[in-house]
C-alpha cells in the first residue's frame, strides 16, 4: 500500500495504482476524457493534470504512478490553468452544435466546460470539419465532434476484439475510422456511444429523438439472451427510445450487445394488443371474456395428460411458475421448457448452470469450449473470456466449429465428440494443458445438449471436468452455457415434463389436444398436430401466434416486472418500464385470471405473493446475488458417455440478430441482419 | 580552439575511406577487447568522468543514462537503442558520422551495450538517410566478418548484434519514447512517462536510448580518458562537440569544436563568418528548430554550450546554428517552425494537437501583419497553455520558438501589423477570413494529379 | 486515361510471391512481426512506388496486423505513399536552412519546369513534386533528394541538370 496525501485528505491505495485512483480515494473528482477505467490508459486528453509535489510540471494523473509519501494538488491555481487550456484546446475545433447534439445533455464536454470553459472563444481561426464514418446500421458519426480521445479504437481493439477500427494520420490530421468504409463487425459495437465522451458517436436509431432528461429510467435486464446483462430502459410516455446498461461487475460489467440495446423497436410492430380467438377458421378479434370462454370450451373434457404447455425463451419466471401451477391444477405432467430439445440433468443445479460465474472467468487459467459459439450465443460473457485471454498465459481450446473469429486466440481440437473421447483418454495434447491447469474451465453450449446425444455430452464434459481437476472444493470448472434467457429459470422451476410426461417432441404432432404456448416460438407451428387445439399466450405475432386457435395478449420483458434467472443462476429483477400495448396484459395475471375462470383458481393475486410462490417452488428464487462455490459432490449428471455420437456440433444460432420474436420484429435489427449476414464486399476506395 | 589531434571525427568530411580499413587507420577497433575486460562498472565509470552529457539536444549525463539499467538482469534482454532519426530543422551532424564514421559508431555501440548488459543494439535512421543507412549497413557486414561484432565480439566473449531499422519520414520518431514505439511497428506516439525506457523500454526491457554522437563519441573517451575529453569546455559543458552552421554565411558546414567557444567565434573561423559581415547578423537560433531565437546582441558575446545558452532562455539543443543576416523575415522564419511543428506533431495530446495548429494559423497572419495587437499577447499564452502540458516535449519546442520571436522582435510583429492596417484601411481583421494555405501540405500525401 | 489512373494502374496486382517471401522473413527476422511493417512499407514502395490499398491489407496479413492499424502507422510517415505518386519523387527540402539559401526560387522555377504545383505529379507520370520538413543537409542548403540521391548547394542550373541527368 502507498500513503497518498490528496489536498491535505491522508489515503492509502494499493502500489501500482494511478494519481487519479488516490485522487478518487480521498473523494476528489478529476475530470477526465480519454481515461475509462476498463480501458488501457492514452493519457492524451491531458484534462486530468494535477500537480504532484517535487514534479517540475502538473502530470495527467491518469497514467501517473503513486508512490508512497505522495502529495497531491488537484485544486491550484496551475491545475485549474492547465484545466481549462485544455478545455480551450478541445473546443477550437469543436462544432459547438451542441443543440442538434444527441450528447448534449449527456456529454462530458459540455459538462466540463461548465466548470473549465471559457464564455466567449479566443479562437478567430477557421474550424477543422472532418468526414463522417459509416460504421454501420447503429452507430452514427459526427466525426468533427471527435476529440480524438481514442476511446472507442481502444475499446474495439480491447474489449470487443475487432481490430478494425484505427486512428489514421497523424497531428491535427488525425481520424478515426475504419480502414475501409464498412460496418463495424462487432456484436458490441452499440457500446462505442456509451463510451465516447462526446457527440461523435451516438445512436443511429436514437437520432434527435430525445434529451436524456425527458425520458424514465427503469432498471431491468437484457433477455436477448442468458447472460442477464443489467439493463436500463429509457422511455417517454408509452415509447421505449433507448435501452443502455448498467454497471454490475459480477455480470455485464458496463457492456451490453447490441441485440439487447437495438431491438427494442420490435415492441411496436407485430404486436398482439388484443385477445383473437379463431373462428371459422380465421382468427377474429375477441375480448378477454370470450378468449378465456373458448379456452374453457377447449379444455371442456380433456384428460390432464391430453393438456400439455411449452415456455418460450423469453419468459419470466412469474408467468413460468404460474402457468406450471395452473397446468399441475389441471391433471397435466406434460410441461417443457426446452424447445431446442436440449438434453439437461436437473437433479443438481451445478449440471445446468455457469458455476464458475462470468466473473469466475477472469480467475481461470484454461479454458475448453465444447459446442458453443460465445460470441454469438453471449456477447458480454464472450467480452470476458477476451478479457482474460488479454491477460496472458490463457489456453483455450474449442472442439466444434464457431461462426466467427472468437476475438481470441483459441485451438480448434475437434469438431465432433470424438475431441471430448480423445481428451478424455487423453490422446489429445489439450488434455494436459487442463490437466496442468490450476483452475481450467470447461463450457458446453446449450446447442450441444440439443443433440441426440446431448446426454452423453454433458455426462462427458462432466467427467471431462472431474479428470482434469476442474471440480475442486474451491473450484467450480463446469459450465453450461445458455441462450435462451428463460431457460434456467424454467429449470429451476420444474417446467419439464413430470412422470410420465410429454417433452416438446411428444406434444407435437398430436401428442395433447390442448397446447398452451407462452412465447414459444422457435419451432416451426406445422409441427404441431391438427387437430390439436393451441393457446398461444405472448407478444408478438410470430410463428406460435400463427398457430393459435386463441391469442392471449402478452407483455414483453419491458412491460411487466419480472424475474428472471441467468445462465450462472444468478436471480435478478427486472421492473416494468412501459404500459403493454392495447389491451395486453402482464402474462402470470393472465394466468391467475384465466384459473379463476375455470375455478382452479391460483392461491396468489399480487406479485409478492407469487415471487413467495416462486420461493417455495425453489429456494434459489429467494437467494440474492450468487455464492460461489466449489463442487462437492463429484458423481456426474446422466448420461452415458459410450453413447456420444459422430455428427459435428453446429452452431446455437442462426443469425444472431433474428434470434426471437422481438429481434425479428426489430426493423433496426433485421437492418443489421442484412448488412452482417450478407455483407456487400465494397471495393476499396 | 580545437587542434586537430583532439578531434574525435577525424573522417567527418568523409575525405577518406568510411570502411573498415579505412577506420582502423584511424584508431577505431584498436584493442576493443582490452576496452571491454575493463568491465561494466569501469566503462561505465570512465563515461560519468568524462561528464559527457547527451548531444541530442537534452543533454542527460550519458554515464549517469547508462548506470541505469539493471545491474543484473531479471531475465528480460538490455536494448541499447541508438537515435539516429535526426529531424531537427538545422541539423545534420549525425548524418556526417552514420555515413563517414560508421565504425566508430559500431564500436562505440559495442562498447555501450557490454556496460549496460545489452546484446542487441538497433539504430533507428530517418528515412530519408537512405544512403547513409546502406553506408552503415557495408560497415556492420564488415565488422561482422571481421568477428569485431557478432558471436564473441572482439574476442572478449560478449555476443553483440546490431541492426539497422530505417524511419520513413516523423520528426517525432526522434523522441525516445515514440522512437521505441515506431521500432515495435508501431506509430510513433510518444510514451507517457514513468515508466522510463531503463526499467521498461522497447518491449517492455530495459533500455537505453542514446543520440547517435552521445555512443560515437564513446570508443574515443574510453581510449584516451574522461579526463581527456572533460578538459574541453567549461565545467558541466565539457567535450568536444559537432556543430552544424547553415543559412547566411559564408560557407555552412558542420564542425567539430569543444564547447563553450563564444558563437561568434565558431561562426567566423569555421563557417567563414556571416554573409555580409557580423554586423549584417539579425538573428541566430543556436541549436536546431526547438529552440528559441537569439537576437544579434546576444550573439555578440553569448558562448556556446548548455549553461551559458540557458541563461539567455535558448539552448544547445543540437548545437545547430541557423544564422539569418539582415535580410531575412524574421517572422516567416519562426512561421515556417509553427508549420513544421503542426505538420509534425502526433495529434496524440491535446494541447499540442491543437495548439499548433493555432499557433500556426496565428502565425501565418502574423506573418502578413493580418492581426491586432493584442493577439500577440493572445498568441504568448497560447503557447504557455502548450507549453508543459503535453506527453512530449514537442509541445515545449513547438512554443519556444515563438515565445523567443516575441521576447526579441514584438516590434518587427508591431510593426508588420500597423502596415498592413495602413495598407488596408477599411479594417479588415483575421478573423473569418480563409486561412493562409501552408506550403507544407497538412496531409503528408501527395495530391492526386487531376 | 487521367494521370491518377496511368499512376495507379499496379494497385490491384497482389505482391510477387518474392517480395511476399521477403516481408514474411523481414518479419520472422524481429522480436514481433510488425516490428518490420515500416521496412515492408518501403520494400513495397520500391517495387510499386506507392502502397495501394490491396498491398497494404496483403503486408498487414504477412506480418499479422490488421490492416486500420497498419494503415495507422503508414498514414503516420511522410514518407509512406498512400496515393499514387510519379516515377520519380522530388522532395524538396522546405526547412528553414534552405528557405533562408532559397528553396523557394528552386520550387518556383520547378513549378513552372513541370507545370506542377508542390504535392502534385507531372501529367505523364514522371515527377512528383513534395516538399518535406527537412532532409537533414543544412550545411549544403537549399537541398532535394530525386529519388535515393541527395542533392545539396542547388541553383535553378544544377536542377536543371538534375532532372535531365536523371530523367
Amino acid at each position: 500500500m502507498a500513503r497518498v496525501t490528496v489536498d491535505g485528505i491522508q489515503v492509502e491505495v494499493a502500489n501500482g495504482s494511478s494519481v487519479l485512483q488516490a485522487c478518487e480515494a480521498a473523494g476528489k473528482e478529476i475530470p477526465r476524457f480519454c481515461y475509462h477505467e476498463r480501458l488501457s490508459i492514452a493519457g492524451n486528453c491531458r484534462m486530468c493534470l494535477v500537480e504532484v509535489e517535487k514534479a517540475p510540471k502538473p502530470v495527467a494523473s491518469c497514467g501517473y504512478p503513486v508512490m508512497d509519501g505522495m502529495v497531491v494538488k488537484t485544486d491550484t491555481a496551475v491545475v485549474r490553468k492547465a484545466r481549462r487550456a485544455v478545455m480551450e484546446f478541445l473546443l477550437i475545433n469543436h462544432p459547438l452544435d451542441c443543440p442538434i447534439c444527441d450528447q448534449g445533455g449527456e456529454c462530458d464536454l459540455q459538462d466540463q466546460a461548465y466548470s473549465y470553459g471559457a464564455d466567449h472563444s479566443r479562437y478567430a481561426e477557421n474550424k477543422r470539419a472532418v468526414k463522417d464514418k459509416y460504421l454501420g446500421p447503429l452507430v452514427k458519426t459526427v466525426m468533427t465532434r471527435c476529440i480524438q480521445c481514442t476511446r472507442c479504437v481502444r475499446f474495439a481493439t480491447e474489449v470487443a476484439g475487432v481490430p478494425e477500427l484505427g486512428a489514421t494520420s497523424r497531428g491535427e490530421n488525425m481520424e478515426i475510422g475504419t480502414y475501409v468504409e464498412k460496418a463495424l463487425t462487432s456484436e458490441l459495437s452499440g457500446n462505442l456511444i456509451d463510451i465516447c465522451p462526446v457527440g461523435a458517436l451516438t445512436s443511429k436509431p436514437y437520432a434527435f429523438m430525445a434529451r436524456p432528461w425527458e425520458l424514465k429510467r427503469s432498471d431491468s435486464i437484457d433477455v436477448m439472451d442468458a447472460v442477464g446483462t443489467n439493463i436500463s430502459i429509457h422511455a417517454r410516455g408509452a415509447e421505449v427510445l433507448r435501452i443502455l446498461p448498467r454497471t454490475n461487475d459480477e455480470v455485464n460489467e458496463e457492456w451490453m450487445a447490441d441485440k439487447g440495446r437495438f431491438s427494442f423497436d420490435g415492441f411496436r410492430r407485430r404486436r398482439l394488443d388484443q385477445p383473437w380467438v379463431r373462428a371459422h377458421g380465421k382468427l377474429q378479434p375477441a375480448r378477454w371474456q370470450d378468449a378465456f370462454v373458448a379456452i374453457a370450451h377447449g379444455l371442456q373434457g380433456v384428460h390432464g395428460d391430453r393438456i400439455g404447455a411449452i415456455a418460450g425463451d423469453l419468459c419470466d419466471a412469474e408467468s413460468m411458475v404460474a402457468l406450471r401451477d395452473l397446468m399441475v391444477s389441471l391433471g397435466s405432467p406434460n410441461l417443457d421448457c426446452r424447445q431446442d430439445g436440449a438434453r439437461y440433468d436437473t437433479t443438481r443445479r451445478e449440471f445446468y448452470t455457469f458455476n464458475t460465474s462470468i466473473a469466475g472467468i477472469e480467475e481461470s487459467d484454461a479454458l475448453l469450449l465444447v459446442g458453443c459459439d460465445p460470441r454469438h450465443e453471449a456477447p458480454v460473457l464472450n467480452a470476458r473470456i477476451r478479457k482474460r485471454y488479454l491477460a496472458g498465459r490463457y489456453p483455450i481450446g474449442v472442439i466444434g466449429h464457431p461462426t466467427a473469429d472468437l476475438t481470441y486466440g483459441a485451438e480448434i481440437i475437434g469438431d465432433r465428440p470424438a475431441a471430448l473421447t480423445g481428451l478424455l483418454e487423453g490422446g489429445l495434447a489439450f488434455a494436459e494443458v487442463l490437466k496442468s491447469a490450476k483452475r481450467p474451465m470447461i463450457v458446453v453450449g446449450q446447442a450441444a445438449l440439443a443433440r441426440d446425444d446431448g446426454a452423453a455430452v454433458l455426462a462427458a464434459c462432466w467427467k471431462l471436468a472431474e479428470s482434469v481437476g476442474a471440480l475442486a472444493d474451491d473450484w467450480h470448472g463446469f459450465n453450461v452455457l445458455h441462450h435462451a434467457a428463460s431457460r434456467v429459470a424454467a429449470l429451476d422451476i420444474g417446467f419439464l415434463p413430470g412422470r410420465g410426461g410429454r417433452s416438446v417432441a411428444g406434444m407435437m404432432s398430436g401428442g395433447v389436444d390442448v397446447l398452451w404456448l407462452l412465447g414459444a416460438d422457435e419451432f416451426h407451428p406445422a409441427r404441431i398436430g391438427p387437430d390439436t387445439f393451441v393457446i398461444y399466450q405472448g407478444h408478438h405475432g410470430d410463428a406460435g401466434a400463427s398457430r393459435a386457435d386463441v391469442i392471449l395478449p402478452g407483455a414483453t420483458y419491458a412491460e411487466k416486472p419480472g424475474t428472471y434467472v441467468n445462465t450462472e443462476g444468478r436471480v435478478q429483477r427486472a421492473f416494468q418500464a412501459i404500459m403493454p400495448p392495447g389491451e395486453a396484459k402482464e402474462d402470470w395475471r393472465i394466468i391467475r385470471a384465466f384459473s379463476e375462470v375455470i375455478g382452479m383458481t391460483l392461491p396468489y393475486d399480487n406479485l409478492d405473493a407469487v415471487r413467495a410462490r416462486l420461493t417455495e417452488v425453489n429456494p434459489v428464487f429467494g437467494v440474492q446475488g450468487l455464492p460461489r462455490f466449489g463442487s462437492g459432490d463429484r458423481s456426474g449428471p446422466a448420461g452415458d458417455v459410450a453413447a456420444l455420437g459422430n455428427a459435428a456440433f453446429a452452431p446455437g444460432i442462426g443469425d444472431y440478430y433474428l434470434t426471437n420474436a422481438i429481434s425479428r420484429a426489430s426493423p433496426t435489427m433485421q437492418e443489421c441482419s442484412r448488412v452482417y449476414t450478407q455483407p456487400v464486399v465494397q471495393a476499396a476506395e | 580552439m580545437l587542434s586537430d589531434k583532439d578531434r574525435i571525427f577525424t573522417n567527418i568530411y568523409g575525405r577518406e575511406d568510411f570502411r573498415l580499413a579505412g577506420a582502423r587507420k584511424r584508431g577505431d577497433w584498436d584493442g576493443t577487447a582490452a576496452i571491454l575486460a575493463r568491465g561494466r562498472d569501469g566503462i561505465v565509470a570512465e563515461m560519468k568522468a568524462s561528464n559527457l552529457r547527451g548531444r541530442g539536444g537534452a543533454g542527460f549525463p550519458t554515464g549517469l543514462k547508462w548506470s541505469f539499467m539493471p545491474k543484473v538482469s531479471d531475465g528480460r534482454p538490455h536494448y541499447l537503442v541508438i537515435n539516429g532519426d535526426e529531424s531537427e530543422p538545422g541539423t545534420c551532424k549525425d548524418r556526417e558520422i552514420i555515413r563517414h564514421e560508421p565504425h566508430k559508431l559500431i564500436e562505440s555501440a559495442l562498447i555501450a551495450s557490454f556496460a549496460m548488459g545489452a546484446h542487441t543494439a538497433y539504430i533507428y535512421i530517418r528515412g530519408e538517410y537512405y544512403n547513409e543507412s546502406r553506408n552503415l549497413q557495408v560497415a556492420i557486414d564488415e565488422a561482422y566478418e571481421a568477428g569485431l561484432i557478432g558471436r564473441n565480439a572482439c574476442g572478449s566473449g560478449w555476443d553483440f548484434d546490431f541492426f539497422i531499422h530505417r524511419g520513413a519520414g516523423a520528426y517525432i520518431c526522434g523522441e525516445e519514447t515514440a522512437l521505441l514505439e515506431s521500432l515495435e511497428g508501431k506509430k510513433g506516439l510518444p510514451r507517457m512517462k514513468p515508466p522510463f525506457p531503463a526499467a521498461m523500454g522497447l518491449y517492455g526491457c530495459p533500455t537505453t536510448v542514446n543520440n547517435v554522437e552521445s555512443i560515437a563519441v564513446a570508443s574515443t573517451i574510453l581510449r584516451r580518458g574522461g579526463a581527456w575529453f572533460s578538459s574541453f569546455g567549461r565545467p558541466n559543458n565539457v567535450g568536444t562537440k559537432l556543430f552544424a552552421i547553415s543559412g547566411h554565411v559564408n560557407r555552412p558546414c558542420v564542425v567539430e569544436e569543444e564547447l563553450g567557444l563564444p558563437m561568434r567565434e565558431i561562426i567566423e573561423r569555421h563557417a567563414g563568418g556571416v554573409r555580409g559581415g557580423w554586423d549584417n547578423l539579425l538573428a541566430v537560433i543556436p541549436g536546431g528548430c526547438s529552440v528559441p531565437i537569439l537576437p544579434k546582441a546576444t550573439c555578440d558575446t553569448v558562448l556556446m554550450d548548455f549553461d551559458a545558452l540557458r541563461a539567455e532562455r535558448s539552448g544547445l539543443g543540437t548545437a545547430a546554428m541557423i544564422v539569418m543576416d539582415r535580410s531575412t523575415d524574421v517572422v516567416e522564419a519562426i512561421a515556417r517552425f509553427a508549420r513544421f511543428f503542426k505538420h509534425e506533431s502526433c495529434g496524440q495530446c491535446t494541447p499540442c494537437r491543437e495548439g499548433t495548429g493555432w499557433m500556426m494559423r496565428v502565425m501565418d497572419r502574423m506573418v502578413k501583419g493580418r492581426a491586432e495587437i493584442e493577439e500577440i499577447d493572445m498568441l504568448e499564452q497560447v503557447t504557455r497553455q502548450v507549453e508543459g502540458h503535453t506527453i512530449c516535449a514537442l509541445g515545449d519546442a513547438a512554443a519556444w520558438p515563438i515565445q523567443g520571436l516575441i521576447r526579441h522582435f514584438r516590434p518587427v510583429m508591431e510593426e508588420r501589423i500597423a502596415a498592413y492596417k495602413a495598407a488596408h484601411p477599411s479594417g479588415v481583421k483575421g478573423a473569418g477570413l480563409a486561412p493562409t494555405p501552408s506550403n507544407i501540405p497538412g496531409n503528408t500525401l501527395p495530391v492526386a494529379a487531376e | 486515361m487521367s494521370t491518377a489512373e496511368t499512376l495507379a494502374d499496379s494497385a490491384s496486382e497482389t505482391l510477387p510471391d518474392a517480395l511476399r517471401e521477403e516481408i514474411r522473413l523481414l518479419g520472422q527476422h524481429e522480436a514481433h512481426p510488425r516490428a518490420a511493417c515500416i521496412e515492408a512499407l518501403q520494400r513495397v514502395q520500391r517495387e510499386f512506388r506507392w502502397v495501394s490499398d490491396a498491398h497494404l491489407r496483403e503486408v498487414a496479413g504477412l506480418l499479422g496486423m490488421s490492416a486500420a492499424d497498419l494503415d495507422g502507422v503508414a498514414t503516420y510517415f511522410n514518407l509512406i505513399f498512400r496515393r499514387p505518386v510519379g516515377r520519380r519523387v522530388l522532395l524538396l527540402c522546405d526547412s528553414v536552412s534552405c528557405w533562408l539559401m532559397g528553396r523557394e526560387r528552386l520550387e518556383a522555377h520547378l513549378s513552372a519546369r513541370l507545370g506542377i504545383r508542390p504535392g502534385q505529379t507531372t501529367p505523364d507520370g514522371d515527377v512528383t513534386l513534395l516538399p518535406t520538413v527537412c532532409l537533414g543537409h543544412c550545411d549544403h542548403a537549399p537541398a532535394l533528394m530525386l529519388g535515393d540521391a541527395l542533392h545539396g548547394d542547388v541553383d535553378t542550373q544544377k536542377l536543371d541538370a538534375i532532372l535531365e541527368a536523371a530523367g
